[in-house]
């Protein structure tokens, strides 16, 4: 376990330095530099721009030296003082404004996978003991139908059903009186009452994906000569069906968490902008519509840090279930 | 693999059966394909659809782009095929009052004021395909009077016809897919190509490279690549730079395919015989590994096509992509961006969304219908 622990541990170094030079990127993409934007913003509201400040962030960021250099302090300041660099918006630290929204945004696309999981593995199994059956095509049928509906478009519709209809509160995660309440059953009620929209709205987009692997794999070991043998001694169906076929079904399932996690994590974000959720996704928008580049790039650099670090817990839980892959 | 249910020799031989022996690969390929018949039903659907882009301006009644104070948020005219007992087809005059409370506009439906509707009806002269001038309309209101209103997906805040809107952004939304699979083909045959052909190091980087590509969330990227396009640029620029970055994450899918096929054909027996013939191996590639898995590549592509459609959407949804006045169906669903909006007018939100959901969904069954016709030991009937 350790050598596998260790190499793959190896591996998602040059992935973290390629994400971060992406990052880094994103934030050089808009024309003039963060300063030039930032005197504008000054200049716009009518604040005298102090020059001493002017030079003591072009010093603090390196604007005046070479690419190589800018890109090797804005990331010894994350690695070495948790600094991300100021935010010309909020003129805040982007340190205090992205950690919390981090949180919601993980929380949710955790939420998000339970919830997708949960369905589509009954679901799975089922189109696959069943195959060709009527229950089979409309599982199918109605998986597809969410995977060609956008989530931001599902969420609108069902925010719109939901108030039309129901008359319910729908945006947010949690009611005004609970917004910055400390952690009680009562919030923790009212963050379930709220939070199932986006979970459903996020997570049927990913159903169909998961569903078709599920029975793929289910009715590939459905016809191995074990499966047989096991009938054959007289074990009943449904033990028979979730103690060995299932089981060894719901490996690669696993695996898909390597890409099911950043596509929630993508789907997450649109939906939170479209029910302004406190999560990443409406910041994201607003710092690169303001332009506010290391408020955006340190998000993008910690949303794909995060998703990666999240694939290789999932590639370890992998290996811990499935003995094969740690002894490759 | 062996089947041992149907041994071909004693196999009741149907009529068919000599030419099928012999029938080339597209043959067996549209044979398997026949018997998909969701995914044949889409090919009509997906046909239809390109068609109707193809033919946005003859087919939408009105001008996507003219604006209608009278009609801010008229509701959609429901057609009904016969009036008083004869067959015309015609919808609802729409009566407008103003609520007092609200100051807003309500409309109702007024059957005592039918507004019948023509086809093939004279219009202004327009220019189809670019070049044709054509001054008929599929579909037109007979008799125009002043104050007659044709809506059949109601309208918008601008009094705009959503039904001519919906028909003209299918033109940019369904394109940009194709334009965006056809640039994700270069790059993904390229280098997948490329990949499954030398292996080694090679192999190994890009192996690594499509990795982080695919382990990166795609939409805070493309929201940071599509928010550094600047505000001013002219459509046309905006339009190609926004495929670029959508097919920017497509070809990694197909790279793999092609580097996969690449590396189980390379020592097939056909191949070696090839080789053994003193044949090259680019000519090995372009003659034979490449025509072998062409079928395989077209059902990857409609696969990658829904995908993209989707990507144009959420990010003119955003407002970082595509901008009015491009109509696109991301462009038209920014109308329906906040609940408020969604409350007053709900087509805003449902006549889009219902012709993408049409779209992506035609265009998957279709590639997973190619997929299963491209697996050579499918079954043929």
């Amino acid at each position: 376990m350790l050598p596998f622990l260790a190499r793959r541990l190896l591996y998602a170094v040059p992935t973290l330095f390629a994400v971060s030079v992406i990052a880094f990127v994103i934030i050089q993409l808009p024309p003039g530099d963060y300063l030039t934007t930032l005197m504008a913003d000054w200049a716009a509201q009518g604040g005298a721009v102090e020059s001493g400040m002017v030079e003591a962030m072009r010093e603090r960021y390196g604007l005046d030296q070479p690419i190589y250099v800018q890109y090797f302090k804005w990331m010894s300041g994350i690695l070495l003082q948790g600094d991300f660099g100021m935010s010309f918006e909020y003129g805040r630290p982007v340190s205090e404004l992205i950690w919390s929204r981090l949180g919601f945004s993980f929380l949710l696309a955790f939420l998000t996978l339970l919830f997708a999981w949960a369905i589509a593995v009954p679901i799975g199994i089922l189109s696959a003991v069943r195959q060709y059956s009527v229950a089979d095509y409309i599982a199918t049928f109605i998986a597809f139908v969410f995977l060609a509906l956008p989530n931001f478009v599902l969420a609108l519709g069902m925010m719109y059903v939901m108030s039309a209809y129901f008359g319910q509160s729908v945006g947010g995660l949690f009611s005004a009186e609970y917004v910055d309440a400390p952690w009680s059953l009562a919030r923790l009620w009212d963050f379930l009452k709220h939070v199932w929209l986006p979970v459903f709205a996020i997570g049927t987009g990913s159903l169909a994906a998961l569903i078709r692997i599920m029975r793929a794999n289910l009715l590939d070991e459905l016809r191995k000569p074990y499966v047989t043998t096991a009938r054959a001694k007289g074990l009943d169906e449904f033990r028979l069906l979730m103690r060995y076929p299932v089981r060894i079904a719901l490996n690669p399932l696993i695996s898909a968490l390597g890409w099911i996690l950043p596509a929630a994590v993508s789907m997450e974000i649109l939906v939170s902008v479209v029910m302004s959720l406190p999560t990443t996704g409406p910041l994201l928008l607003r710092a690169l519509l303001a332009q506010d580049m290391y408020l955006a790039g340190s998000l993008i650099l910690l949303i794909s840090v995060l998703t990666i670090i999240g694939t290789l817990i999932s590639d370890i839980l992998l290996a811990l279930t499935d003995p094969r892959i740690r002894l490759q | 693999m062996t089947d041992t249910s149907s041994p071909i020799d004693t196999a009741p031989r149907d009529p068919g059966a000599a030419e099928l022996a012999v029938a080339g690969q597209w043959t067996l390929f549209w044979l398997r394909f026949r018997r998909h018949k969701l995914a044949v039903v889409s090919l009509v659907v997906v046909a239809a659809l390109y068609l109707v882009a193809a033919f946005a301006q003859f087919i939408a009644p009105s001008d996507p782009n003219q604006t209608n104070a009278r009609f801010t948020y008229a509701p959609p005219q429901a057609v009904q095929l016969f009036h008083e007992g004869r067959f015309a087809p015609h919808v609802d005059g729409l009566a407008m009052t103003v609520d007092r409370e609200s100051m807003r506009r309500v409309f109702a439906p007024a059957p005592e004021k039918p507004v019948f509707i023509e086809f093939l009806a004279p219009s202004a002269p327009y220019r189809l395909l670019g070049f044709f001038t054509v001054e008929t309309k599929l579909f037109g209101i007979a008799g125009a009077r002043p104050g007659d209103s044709l809506f059949l997906f109601g309208a918008d805040r601008l009094g705009r016809d959503i039904f001519s809107r919906v028909v003209h952004g299918a033109q940019i939304s369904l394109s940009i897919g194709l334009v965006g699979v056809f640039l994700s083909l270069v790059l993904g045959v390229a280098i997948g190509g490329i990949s499954g052909f030398f292996g080694g190091t090679v192999d190994v980087l890009i192996q690594r490279l499509i990795e982080l590509l695919r382990s990166i969330p795609t939409i805070p990227l493309w929201m940071g690549l599509a928010a550094a396009i600047p505000v001013g640029w002219p459509p046309l620029k905006t339009y190609f730079f926004i495929t670029l970055i959508v097919s920017l994450i497509g070809w990694t899918a197909l790279a793999r395919e092609v580097r996969g096929k690449f590396l189980s054909m390379r020592n097939e027996d056909f191949v070696t015989a090839a080789r053994l013939d003193g044949m090259s191996e680019i000519g090995i590639i372009f003659v034979h590994l490449v025509p072998s898995f062409t079928s395989h590549i077209i059902a990857t592509l409609t696969l990658a096509i829904p995908t993209m459609i989707l990507a144009e959407t959420a990010l003119s949804f955003l407002g970082i992509g595509l901008q009015p006045p491009i109509i696109s169906w991301g462009t038209l669903l920014q109308e329906a961006q906040n609940i408020r909006a969604v409350a007053q007018a709900p087509w805003l939100l449902f006549t889009p969304a219902a012709a993408i959901v049409l779209a992506v969904l035609a265009l998957n069954f279709l590639g997973d219908g190619l997929r299963d016709a491209a697996d050579p030991h499918g079954a043929i009937s």
